[in-house]
């Protein structure tokens, strides 16, 4: 079966979850939620601005056409505006994917880097005294709870060194990077690092069993050819399609670090809104990250059927 | 010829739990890990029943009181600033001649006087100090505990329930039912978990069980996926179908014969949730999302410290972010250890 057949039959497959994801969130805003008067009563002063929401929501009409103006607002891209600012959330979602990215790719690529570099060296001397205990090191940082090195950090580089700024955000982007974003993207790096290098390690010590490797080694490569050249090149492909697995779930990591730091990103705003009961921009977050969710999954498998020519499209 | 005793097997072999356990007695990482698990567990049922910490909220020692392991009651009991000198604050401003109130000093004084006003029991022993309203930061990090810990137990044990009714349903019966429930599974997994919590924190108001519903009602899909492949496997097993030949109903073979044999897999699979849920928890609760104002959590307890740390006072995060540091790690361990001892294929 050729590629491009491969992915429209995975599209297809997709609409039913996607169908299936805008139920769920239909069912949790609009039934279990119930009337968004109560809500709004608090926040908005003009009955006339209350039941206009309720008009375009459709609250008095059946659950079935309430269901079909939700799903036209998400292909549409149109949910009206925040209960709580109003704020377009198209305009809202627009502009905070930017803070959110330069927090986001930073991220990805430096943690990759070094996750993979540990883990070479981590796997190549496995069972000795460093393999032991950079395992035993990373089970115990794992188990420290994210918000205290969230607080020890900002308190070691923002209070105590001042080398960083704590809190901020520019609209230039270049300042963004080397002010504001490096003492959020330090944090994730160091927190998903071990989870990753844990990982990586199991690939790599995978491939390192093969009977490929002691053929290289018996025709004389040198270790270092074995591992760069072979090792590695195999055991690249989990890793690959487990960083690209993995990006939807760094970005809601990231929520908490924008949190934190206010950094105006998706994340933050999501935050917000929750405490806020700020039903439009809640769902539509929820609606797209899941699009981009099974998105990033599709091109997963592609991509890991186009980086091992053994798995075949089908 | 040989002695029939020579050759009479041992009719009791010993069940897979009881080699597991014997295998997980060697492991000493595991045993620590038991120890503190015990420990905690132990812990939260003494706090539970009001043994211990149940007065947590009293103010028992001047606000952010150092850590002291022995403090004279009576120093204790002047009342003064911690940190600020009584000289340095020096006395009152003399504000009568402006104050609107001046003339009735007399009467709000006498009026004070009335209102009883009852002081806690200072205490005596403050191993990690006390936080900015006096509270003893030890007895409040266990009730913290008690809170986090139960909750973590709750919305693991719900998940627990769930993945499993699920995930046996789908493997057992296959067809349909496994159709509509993979489709469940992957609607469920297209939103990110930390997400999907977020999104149904935003609907619930505050509260204990709220928090336990929310954790247990979204992270139910790592159960049901392994518990299908195990059903995959174990309904056409030899042993189900004798089951079958027997007479057993569906409901029979699913949760007396099969169950029973991957119980290993839910205990493992469980360990982990109640991590998931500890720190799902801590995090919520740290956003105010979590479990109501009037209780306090390990997530709560955190909250606070963001702004004590920068003063110096680092008893509470220290104390908080400790203990569960200790929890987390030992579960974790607990879990590989258990897995390794449960695992069928080192049985032999």
């Amino acid at each position: 079966m050729n590629i491009s057949s491969f992915i429209l039959r995975r599209l297809a497959q997709m609409l039913p979850t996607l169908l299936g994801v805008m139920v769920l969130i239909f069912i949790l805003f609009n039934w279990v939620g119930g009337d968004p008067a109560y809500i709004l009563a608090g926040k908005i002063s003009d009955p006339k601005m209350i039941a206009s929401i309720r008009k375009q929501l459709g609250v008095d009409q059946s659950y079935l056409v309430q269901f079909w103006i939700f799903v036209k607002q998400v292909f549409t891209f149109d949910f009206g505006r925040s209960w709580s600012t109003n704020e377009l959330v198209s305009n809202i979602l627009k502009t905070r994917l930017g803070p959110t990215l330069t927090l986001m790719i930073p991220c990805v690529i430096i943690e990759t880097v070094i996750a993979v570099i540990c883990a070479v060296l981590v796997a190549y001397s496995r069972g000795s005294l460093i393999d032991r205990v950079v395992m035993v090191s990373s089970t115990v940082i794992m188990s420290i709870s994210f918000l205290v090195y969230i607080i020890a950090f900002q308190w070691l580089f923002g209070y105590q060194l001042q080398w960083f700024p704590v809190q901020g955000w520019t609209g230039s982007v270049w300042r963004n990077l080397l002010i504001y974003a490096p003492l959020p993207v330090m944090l994730s790096v160091f927190v998903s690092m071990a989870p990753s290098l844990r990982l990586y390690r199991s690939f790599i010590l995978d491939e390192m069993c093969n009977d490929y490797v002691r053929t290289a080694r018996a025709k004389g490569l040198s270790e270092h050819t074995v591992m760069l050249k072979h090792v590695l090149r195999n055991a690249a492909i989990p890793i690959v399609t487990n960083v690209a697995a993995a990006l939807p779930t760094t970005l809601v990591g990231l929520f908490l670090l924008e949190f934190f730091f206010s950094i105006p990103g998706l994340g933050r705003e999501m935050v917000v809104a929750v405490s806020n009961s700020d039903f439009p921009i809640v769902k539509a977050v929820t609606v797209y990250l899941a699009v981009l969710t099974m998105v990033v999954n599709l091109l997963v498998d592609v991509m890991y059927r186009w980086l091992d020519p053994r798995v075949s499209f089908k | 010829m040989t002695h029939p005793t020579a050759i009479a097997p041992s009719n009791e072999s010993p069940g897979m739990w009881r080699r597991a356990w014997q295998r997980l007695r060697q492991d000493r990482v595991a045993m620590v890990s038991l120890g503190v698990i015990a420990f905690f567990l132990l812990l939260i049922a003494m706090s539970r029943t009001g043994l211990i910490a149940a007065h947590w909220s009293d103010e028992v020692a001047p606000s952010y009181a150092d850590p002291a392991w022995h403090l004279d009651p009576a120093a204790a009991t002047t009342n003064a600033v911690v940190g600020i000198p009584n000289t340095q604050l020096g006395a009152p401003v003399d504000i009568s001649d402006i104050d609107p109130l001046a003339p009735r000093y007399a009467e709000l004084k006498e009026r004070t006087a009335k209102i009883a006003h009852e002081k806690a029991e200072q205490a005596t022993w403050l191993p990690f100090g006390a936080d900015k309203w006096g509270h003893n930061v030890l007895t409040k990090t266990i009730k913290g505990a008690e809170v986090s810990i139960t909750v973590g137990v709750l919305a693991a044990l719900l998940a627990l329930f769930i993945g499993t009714l699920l995930g046996a349903s789908a493997g057992y019966f296959g067809g349909f039912i496994d159709d509509a429930l993979e489709w469940l599974y992957n609607v469920f997994t297209s939103i990110p978990y930390v997400l999907l919590i977020l999104a149904v924190a935003a609907i619930f108001s505050r509260g204990f069980l709220t928090i336990v519903l929310i954790l247990g009602l979204t992270n139910w899909t790592g159960m049901y996926r392994l518990v299908r492949a195990e059903y995959l496997k174990h309904s056409e097993r030899a042993y189900v179908r004798a089951a079958e030949a027997l007479g057993a109903s569906h409901a029979s073979r699913m949760f007396r014969h099969i169950l029973p044999n991957i119980s290993h897999v839910l205990l493992v699979q469980y360990s982990r949730y109640v991590v998931d849920a500890i720190k799902a928890e801590v995090i919520l609760s740290f956003l105010g999302l979590g479990i109501p104002v009037d209780m306090v959590s390990w997530g709560t307890i955190l909250a606070e410290t963001q702004e004590e740390v920068v003063i110096g006072k680092w008893s509470q995060i220290i104390a908080a972010g400790g203990s569960m540091a200790l929890l987390v790690t030992a579960i974790s361990m607990l879990t590989d250890a258990l897995r390794d001892a449960l695992d069928p294929k080192l049985n032999e």
